[in-house]
């Protein structure tokens, strides 16, 4: 009796839990993201606005943009939202995804210790600051982990015609998010690639770090290969079990100049300047 | 599973190619695991034996649930707390550990004591307690006594090697951590999981798992040897 009572109150456990959130008829839509606009703290500022708006519930996976986009190509999110372009569009080509839609940017910068022992603080391009990095064998931190900085940072490596490897003594792959590569970079004064606006909202714990190449802002970062743009892209409905009309809802909503109006105006009164910059095309031709 | 089945594949190619980023990943976990167990053990089993026989210590009503709940340390809470420690900041700074395979001993270390003093004492109070009053009585010394009763709680000790290499080989809040997950110096089987799991390589994440089971296995295998060979004898 007592055995039989004990199961019984698992499976009833069991049962509650199975059914996610609770009250039955509130939408999900499973939007898997990077980490970088997770973070920030950008998605808890704006997507309380639609849930509200739609009845729904949005649930945030935040991983790096390979996963993510592992994500969308088994069916296991309804919309994705990333950063890196030709992996995007190669999503779109392959028909996992209907279409890409522009959302905003922000841009990446190198930081590194005050020392600057490749002294590469102030040299315009990022290209060339890698070269002088490797040239110096200064200690350079990478992600390591296929995200949208990390297939960035490569291209640079390439454009500086360095090949990179974890042989090289300087050149550290930790395969890690970006909070964790810069407190990596604090800790032992190497250089690393970042985005703008996740730097902004760690620098209080960074103070061995600055920017060296990027300028202070983005308008003052002259190199376009430091340029880093955010797309959405609903998840392909044939895979089954997808969220078809909240996925485009998301992306009417995410796009509209309201929503862009928003993201333009985040963090600008705990930075002095926004985390991402807005760019879609109803902001584009408002 | 397509996953599923391309998981088996990869896991065997890596191993039939003994693919030489394996090969390092793995010696560094065996060297990190092992290492923080032998510490673990050495220092683990005395107090624990200590400690389990000495029924009337003062503070017992406390010193034992505080080990218990050291049994249930979070690893990442571990981790996190061996970081500040040895960060530039931190006390131990100086020592220059941090992402470095000594930190991630130490970090496991931490994790496996507990587990080892805790699971030894109850070992050792499920002996017959007549055992060491007969002992003493008979002129033994108290080391005699803490040897012997060791010996007749064997298994007891051998389920607390195995409970904390368990607990260290499967750990990956700690290592990712203290360790960095760097390429090359400080990257081992957990962490490697958790890297290509973030990739979408959910396949070689998968391979890299079973890899890793098929090692937890074989040292328990020799666990249990070294347990059924002490016990003929």
């Amino acid at each position: 009796m007592r055995a039989g009572s004990i199961i019984f109150v698992a499976l009833v456990i069991l049962a509650a839990s199975c059914s996610r959130g609770g009250s039955g008829d509130v939408q999900v839509l499973r939007l898997a993201t990077t980490t970088s606009t997770n973070d920030s703290g950008l998605l808890d500022a704006l997507l309380p606005d639609f849930e509200a708006g739609n009845d729904a519930r949005v649930d945030v996976v935040a991983v790096g943009t390979g996963q993510a986009i592992a994500l969308g190509e088994a069916g296991d999110a309804d919309v994705i939202l990333v950063h890196a372009r030709a992996r995007e569009d190669a999503f779109v080509a392959e028909g996992h995804g209907t279409d890409r839609f522009d959302v905003m940017y922000n841009d990446f910068v190198i930081v590194g210790p005050s020392g600057d022992p490749a002294k590469i603080d102030g040299v315009p391009f990022a290209a060339d600051a890698f070269a002088a990095i490797a040239a110096a064998g200064a200690v350079f931190a990478s992600r390591g982990d296929d995200s949208g900085t990390h297939t960035k940072e490569r291209s640079l490596w390439e454009a500086a015609g360095v090949v990179v490897d974890a042989d090289l003594p300087w050149y550290k792959s930790l395969g890690q998010g970006m909070g964790s590569t810069l407190n990596y970079a604090e800790e032992t004064g190497a250089y690393t690639l970042t985005d703008r606006g996740t730097f902004l909202s760690q620098s209080a714990g960074l103070p061995n770090l600055r920017i060296l190449v990027g300028g202070s802002s983005i308008e003052s970062n002259v190199d376009p290969a430091l340029l880093n743009p955010y797309g959405v892209i609903p998840v392909d409905p044939d895979k089954g079990g997808i969220a078809v009309e909240l996925a485009g809802a998301f992306v009417a909503w995410l796009t509209s100049v309201e929503t862009q109006e928003r993201i333009g105006e985040f963090g600008v009164d705990a930075f002095g300047q926004p985390l991402f910059y807005p760019d879609s095309e109803a902001w584009r031709n408002r | 599973m397509g996953t599923l089945g391309k998981a088996f594949t990869d896991a065997f190619g890596l191993l039939w190619n003994l693919d030489p980023s394996l090969v390092e990943t793995v010696a560094l976990t065996l060297q990190v695991t092992l290492a923080a167990l032998v510490i673990a053990l050495l220092v683990g089993v005395p107090v624990g034996a200590a400690v389990g026989l000495a029924r009337r210590l003062p503070g017992r009503w406390l010193i034992v649930p505080l080990i218990y709940t050291g049994m249930g340390l979070p690893p990442v809470v571990v981790g996190l707390f061996t970081y500040l420690i040895l960060s530039n900041q931190g006390p131990l700074g100086g020592l220059g550990w941090l992402f470095t395979p000594a930190g991630m001993i130490v970090a496991q270390t931490i994790i496996a004591l507990p587990l080892v003093v805790g699971l030894t004492m109850a070992a050792v109070q499920g002996v017959d307690p007549s055992l060491p009053v007969q002992m003493l009585s008979l002129g033994a010394t108290r080391r005699q006594v803490a040897g012997v009763t060791l010996l007749e709680a064997r298994i007891g000790v051998t389920a607390a090697v195995v409970a904390a290499y368990g607990a260290i080989i499967s750990e990956v809040g700690a290592v990712m951590l203290v360790g960095g997950n760097i390429e090359g110096e400080t990257r081992v089987l957990t962490t490697a999981i958790v890297l290509e799991t973030r990739k979408g390589n959910f396949a070689l994440a998968l391979a890299l798992g079973i890899i890793l089971l098929g090692i937890a296995f074989l040292t328990n295998f020799a666990f249990h040897r070294l347990q059924v060979r002490q016990g003929a004898r």
